[in-house]
């Protein structure tokens, strides 16, 4: 096919201008996108039970004196862990979610549909209830919820890149795999949760709300480190997303490895999911909506739609944590129940008016 | 340019195609004929290595595709499917997407500059920045072969490219087939029931029955007597305007 390279070598064009144009577009969305994200960010700063101002949160991040003893407290160690977490959480649940949503072939591919969050908080109530009973005193660690929530939803993950890698099954098989394991550890967590005594039940059941209250320094660390390899990977495989987007028999066409690339993909989206569900909690609908939001304004091209879908997701839990605070101050609703307010009925609306151009 | 040998390949122990054994040179079209279910898709999916051969070799320019990491067949062959899922791209960049062999981390000027000429010479230009999902079929079959050529490879495998396509589309995409393949010396492998339409833009043929080769060769093979054999349907063959004609006397 030396004609094509020739022909290149002879005619140095540009691109045409509507298609730079076309792509400034998507660009812009993602800008407009990052510089909502912080003002969400500077916003959710000044909110909650002490009334700081701009000026005392301004000195308090910076490092100068401030007019109240606990100014730099409240502001280190609670508002920014806190909405360091909604971004980083909201990041790794949606770009999980618009991977899932491609590999499995399937608009309802989520963490959730894996039944991850299911297994985690299986893990957590089982956990929860050792450490009430003393069943395993050897096993009584600080974290020890955190910890159990995790391995279960990697051994739901493990269970179904098994099932995926042995029986060579199909994305379709995958989801369903994933909905039966969904409702065989919400039987378990049941079982559980019926023989749990008064004192326990009330701490299962807060701890299934998501709750970005949980987030400390060390969490962050480690939730940030994940999420951060992750987008990486995610954004490093764009073009073979791109490509098993157009059918499994074109991504092979174009060299593409489907079936590893599936297989890899699912285990970085579980992982990076379960240390953010394991953190803080089961916060839903934001790995199934914010893909969806995000290609309504980028379309499915993954060069674009995995940066929206981070920046949207972080978007989402940081204005949703806003405004669980804000709802009915002093209390905090748990987040999850206001992404899920937030999230469908903007979602409903963006289906409705369909894709924008 | 194509050898291929001894090709076996079978379905849950069941025997789908036998002893395939043909040659290709460069520049020239080949068509699989034969009826519905008789292993052409299969075929072109071996050649391709989307399925997995039980025996046999595939020889592209002296290298054996079998033994080739499948970036690197991406490189030397250009599979147009049946059907590509319209997703939410721009043409433009699902052309595009047929740099995927030939890049690393993403696409650079010279993938963007082989995608336009590409555009430029299938008269592509008014559909490069609309949504393949609001295409017809005809517009998402010139996409995919499209795509198929930036990928710049040695050979183009096409499945059943005319299938649903009206005339004018139909003659397009099989000219711009034969095109590309007498200025660029790319062969084309295309499976078609078009017997007609394979005559007119045909080189050689491959008749297949029962999994086997019945039938290869240039348009001598191409008889009342082949063609009963292969579809179980009595026919003679006419010319009209200079074109050979097979028409059924059933």
């Amino acid at each position: 096919m030396e004609y094509y390279c020739k022909k290149y070598e002879d005619e140095v064009g540009t691109l045409p201008e509507e298609y730079r144009s076309y792509i400034g577009r998507k660009v812009s969305f993602i800008l407009l996108s990052i510089l909502l994200t912080g003002g969400i960010f500077l916003y959710s700063l000044s909110v909650g039970n002490a009334d700081l101002t701009i000026f005392e949160i301004t000195r308090a991040i910076l490092g100068m004196p401030t007019e109240l003893t606990h100014s730099k407290s409240i502001i280190w160690n609670l508002r920014i862990p806190r909405a360091i977490a909604a971004i980083i959480a909201g990041v790794a649940l949606s770009i999980s979610g618009v991977v899932l949503q491609s590999i499995l072939r399937n608009p309802l591919g989520s963490p959730y549909t894996l039944g991850i969050s299911h297994a985690a908080a299986f893990g957590a109530t089982l956990s929860i209830l050792a450490g009430t009973r003393n069943w395993l005193p050897m096993l009584d660690l600080p974290y020890m919820t955190t910890f159990s929530a995790f391995a279960f939803s990697l051994i739901s993950t493990l269970t179904i890149l098994a099932i995926a890698k042995y029986k060579n099954a199909t994305p379709e098989v995958l989801i369903l795999v994933g909905v039966a394991l969904s409702s065989l550890l919400t039987a378990a967590t049941m079982l559980l949760q019926f023989f749990a005594d008064d004192s326990e039940l009330p701490q299962i059941v807060f701890w299934t709300f998501g709750d970005l209250g949980r987030a400390y320094w060390e969490s962050i660390y480690i939730m940030g480190f994940i999420t951060l390899l992750s987008s990486a990977y995610f954004l490093y495989n764009r073009w073979n997303y791109n490509a098993i987007d157009a059918g499994d028999e074109v991504a092979r066409g174009l060299g593409v490895n489907v079936d590893r690339v599936r297989l890899t993909g699912m285990l970085v989206a579980s992982l990076a999911t379960a240390v953010a569900v394991s953190f803080l909690g089961i916060i839903g609908f934001v790995g199934l909506v914010c893909p969806h939001i995000a290609r309504r304004f980028v379309g499915d091209d993954q060069r674009f739609l995995i940066p929206s879908a981070c920046i949207v997701g972080a978007v989402l839990l940081l204005a949703s944590d806003v405004a669980a605070r804000l709802i009915i101050a002093p209390y905090v609703l748990p987040v999850g129940i206001i992404t899920a307010f937030m999230g469908a009925p903007l979602f409903l609306y963006l289906l409705i008016r369909g894709y924008s151009h | 340019m194509l050898k291929i040998r001894e090709l076996q390949f079978d379905y849950k122990k069941r025997e789908v195609l036998r002893e395939i054994e043909f040659d290709l040179n460069p520049g020239e079209v080949l068509t699989i004929l034969g009826p519905n279910g008789v292993g052409k898709t299969t075929l072109l999916r071996c050649i391709n290595t989307i399925l997995a051969p039980k025996s046999g070799s595939i020889i592209v320019e002296g290298e054996n595709v079998l033994e080739l990491p499948r970036i690197e067949i991406a490189k030397r062959l250009g599979y147009v499917p049946q059907n590509t899922e319209p997703s939410r791209l721009t043409a433009f960049d699902a052309i595009l997407l047929g740099r995927k062999p030939h890049i690393e981390w993403g696409m650079k000027e010279k993938d963007m500059k082989i995608t336009r000429q590409v555009i430029s010479d299938m008269g592509m230009e008014e559909l490069a920045l609309r949504y393949i999902d609001e295409m017809s079929g005809g517009e998402l079959q010139k996409v995919s072969l499209a795509r198929a050529l930036v990928q710049q490879p040695r050979i183009l495998l096409l499945d059943e490219p005319t299938n649903s396509l009206d005339l004018k589309n139909q003659l397009g995409i099989l000219n711009t087939v034969v095109e590309v393949a007498r200025k660029e010396h790319v062969s084309a492998v295309i499976s078609m029931h078009d017997i007609n339409l394979a005559i007119r833009y045909s080189d050689r043929y491959v008749l297949i029955k029962d999994g086997e080769v019945f039938a290869h060769g240039k348009e001598e093979v191409i008889t009342p007597e082949n063609i009963e054999a292969v579809y179980g349907v009595k026919v003679t063959i006419g010319e009209v305007s200079g074109y050979k004609m097979v028409v059924p006397l059933e």
